[in-house]
């Protein structure tokens, strides 16, 4: 079987390539190699109904893998650690169709202009490799208003002082606060931060042929039972819905065959376990930034750059125990954020010099709360006071937290390599993760802290604490080394896009500089990390890349979203 | 009448899981059938499909069809993790990829041994040490006490919702969901 491309992996980054590429009238083999419980491939329309409010499914018990019996990941913080430190899940984000998308809470910002000059913006760091991007938020800027337009983006395009400027408004309007939030965000305008409504995927309402998200309150690690999420579902089914794509679920893409230097086809290994070789004039890789460069080195390919400058985000907890109900169960998870600690201002330049450093940058601050008791009940501990803390509920119920995503400087010793002994349950070797955070990021969490517990004093909190992920020895939350493996779903850098074949695996369009019809469309290509989540960003890195490999530089060509 | 474990395990396993979340002023570990929950998890490939994922996408609680007692299938590899993880890897090659796995069956069987055949008639507080010193074990009947009390009923815990209604949480909400008020007002 031949296809014009196929296309790896069924998150947001391959259903954005995938529907461009169907648009510009290719045909597609998307390749995918969780499980479909999302849609009727032939029917897109039709969604299976096994999403639901049910948290031993989604939260226990691996429905969305991967399962880490069968797909392991590793884990070390570096080589002093042995071959690794720790086998099992690490990071890892769902495998299934529709990937990350389905189960993540949708936080959907953009990046700042600086975010793609932070080299010329701020400067180098020693030990980091800050570079600029090799292209500008200008450029880009077509692409986020298309991805926000497909994925369907609830926001105020008035709400964030701070956000770079946008062609036009947000396609919806924000959902409802949660209460927690407003409360929050009231504290946090008292002590001179700007919080706002987050830039969400998920309808606030009708949108597309699909309702208005209810506030279920089960949303971040579960799919959406009436598909009020857009990202990736949308794009999916309108690349479906075409007659041009195909899906193929639980079946792992092993390995790009390759002569010279164009991909002829990719060997699959289908749900049965028989492998085979589908032939395609184009490969777009969007496995996500651990699994691409896994899949590129289990291919052979040999880049010095490749697997290295791994970035997850930095992330702060800071968490205030009230004493009354918050009900964070009820609503899309977070509903504020934002974005007073991405700035470099005075008080951080300080920071910075103190500690040697020219400069230190945190992220992008969400307002949120548990809503798990099944979660909560097993931090307990055992026996009559199980009992009398899951009635009254400091980690849930009255549980407010703030989590930074900081950016995480790009450093080549972070990588993602192939496992030397442990095996997948198809007997290929694993990706291993190690990684360590640069001492900005320490910087970084210590100054920015002080104005979320700041907050917490401002709303009445009878407890505050901060933890961090990776944890950091000595501090709240360390547990041993375990926890030195970031626990940040953001994962990115991994195949670093660049004009200099040598300093960077793919191109400014995703194209890898050895092989010319092979594109990366996932968060495997950023440069830096910034303070935000990824996913919007790689969307719209996606839209860009597969219209320059179909011939065209137009993001709005022809795309029909009501 | 036990899916998995022998009368004498089941008995046992009852008695520690009283212990672990009692029955105080609400409703305990007994109440909501968390020996029932583990049970049906240690035998849930008696079952065709397995009992390990519910179904969707509503309960019937709040409206809509009982979707979750519907069953769903898993894939072949998803067939593997859950045999693996239940059963173990018992010899079967395809199962020990990065070594022998020991499942929760195997762990069930002694780690309820090691808690000694009287434990059900002994004192609450001899219970408790016993329980203490089986450590690993004592923990891992633990964590699946927390799923069976506060997990969806058609897991076999959680029975009429006693775990919800004990702390006041309404559990799955589809397809009602929460008004635009109740999100937003205290
Ligand atoms: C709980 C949670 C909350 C999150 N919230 C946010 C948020 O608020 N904002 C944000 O920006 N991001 C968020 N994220 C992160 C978001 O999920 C990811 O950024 C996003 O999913 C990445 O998209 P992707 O397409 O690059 O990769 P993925 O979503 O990881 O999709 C890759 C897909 O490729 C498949 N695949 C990989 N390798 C192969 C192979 N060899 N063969 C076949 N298939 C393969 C995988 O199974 C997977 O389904 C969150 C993540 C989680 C877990
Ligand atoms: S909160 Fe809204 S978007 Fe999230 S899962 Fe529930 S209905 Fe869907």
């Amino acid at each position: 079987m031949t296809t014009d491309a196929v296309v790896v992996g069924s998150g947001p980054g391959g259903a954005a390539a995938a529907e461009v590429l169907v648009r510009a009238g290719w045909t597609v083999t998307i390749v995918e190699k969780g499980r479909n419980h999302l849609l009727d491939p032939t029917a897109p329309e039709h969604l299976l109904g096994h999403f639901s409010n049910d948290e031993v499914k989604f939260f226990h018990r691996h429905f969305l893998g991967p399962d880490p019996l069968i797909e392991p990941r590793t884990f070390r913080a570096g080589p002093a650690d042995g071959e690794h430190s720790l086998v099992g899940e690490v990071n890892s984000i769902p495998s299934t169709v529709g990937g990350g998308g389905v189960h993540a809470d949708g936080k959907v910002p953009r990046f700042r202009q600086e975010d793609f000059a932070l080299r010329t913006t701020f400067g180098p760091v020693d030990g980091a490799w800050v570079e600029d991007w090799p292209l500008r938020y200008d450029e880009l800027e077509p692409y986020y208003a298309e991805a926000e337009r497909l994925i369907g983006v609830a926001g105020d395009d008035s709400a964030n002082p701070f956000a770079a400027w946008r062609s036009g408004p947000y396609p919806m309007p924000p959902g409802a606060p949660m209460y927690g939030a407003t409360l929050s965000a009231e504290a946090a305008r008292r002590v001179g931060l700007h919080p706002y409504a987050a830039p969400t995927a998920a309808n606030s309402i009708p949108y597309d042929g699909r309702p208005a998200c209810n506030n279920c309150g089960f949303c971040a690690f579960f799919g959406c039972p009436i598909h009020a999420k857009g990202d990736p579902v949308a794009m999916l089914q309108r690349a479906l819905a075409s007659g041009r794509a195909e899906l193929l679920a639980e079946t792992f893409a092993a390995r790009i065959v390759t002569r010279g230097r164009r991909a002829t086809g990719v060997e699959v290994v289908a749900a049965d376990g028989t492998t085979s070789v589908i032939g395609a004039k184009s490969v777009v890789v969007a496995g996500g930034a651990v699994e691409t460069p896994r899949l590129l080195l289990l291919s052979g390919l040999d880049h010095p750059v490749l697997g290295r400058n791994l970035m997850v985000h930095f992330q702060t907890i800071a968490f205030g125990v009230m004493d009354h109900d918050l009900h964070a169960e009820r609503g899309r998870a977070v509903t504020h954020v934002h974005d007073d600690a991405v700035l470099v201002d005075e008080a951080a330049r300080q920071a910075a010099r103190r500690a040697g450093l020219p400069w230190v940058r945190g992220g992008l601050v969400e307002h949120g709360g548990p809503a798990l008791p099944v979660a909560e009940a097993k931090r307990y501990p055992w026996g009559p006071k199980h009992k009398s803390l899951m009635r009254s509920s400091p980690m849930r119920k009255r549980l407010w937290a703030f989590t930074m995503q900081g950016e995480d400087l790009a450093q080549p010793t972070n990588r993602v390599d192939l496992d030397p002994s442990v095996r997948d349950a198809r007997g290929l070797p694993v990706a291993r993760l190690t990684y360590a955070p640069h001492r900005h990021e320490l910087v970084a969490s210590a100054h920015h802290r002080r104005a979320l517990v700041e907050v917490f004093a401002e709303m009445g909190a009878v407890g505050v604490g901060v933890v961090t992920s990776p944890g950091v020895p000595g501090e709240l939350g360390w547990e041993g080394p375990s926890s030195a493996a970031p626990q940040s779903h953001h994962v990115m850098g991994t195949a670093r896009m660049g004009t200099d074949p040598r300093t960077s695996v793919v191109d400014g369009f995703g194209r890898l500089h050895g092989l010319d019809n092979v594109v990366v469309a996932d968060s495997s290509v950023f440069v830096t990390s910034a303070g935000y989540g990824p996913t919007l960003t790689l969307v719209a890195l996606a839209l860009r890349a597969a219209s320059a490999l179909a011939g065209s530089s137009d993001p709005l060509q022809g795309g029909a979203v009501e | 009448m036990p899916v998995w474990l022998t009368d004498a395990e089941y008995r046992t396993l009852s008695a520690a899981c009283a212990r672990l979340i009692p029955t105080d002023e609400t409703p305990g570990a007994s109440d909501g059938g968390a020996a029932d929950y583990i049970d049906g998890l240690l035998g849930a490939f008696s079952v065709d499909p397995p009992r390990i994922w519910a179904g969707g996408p509503t309960s019937g609680r709040h409206g809509g069809a009982r979707g979750f007692e519907g069953f769903l299938t898993l894939g072949r590899l998803e067939e593997l993790a859950w045999r693996m993880r239940i059963e173990g890897s018992d010899g079967h090659p395809e199962r020990q990829f990065n070594g022998p796995v020991t499942g929760w069956q195997q762990r069930y069987r002694d780690g309820l041994a090691s808690l000694g055949s009287d434990f059900a008639q002994v004192e609450g507080a001899e219970q408790d040490e016993r329980l203490r010193s089986a450590g690993d074990f004592t923990a891992l009947v633990y964590e699946h006490c927390c799923e069976a009390m506060y997990g969806a009923p058609e897991y076999g815990g959680n029975r009429d919702g006693v775990g919800w209604d004990a702390i006041g949480y309404a559990g799955d909400v589809q397809p009602r969901g929460w008004t635009d008020t109740e999100v937003s007002s205290p």
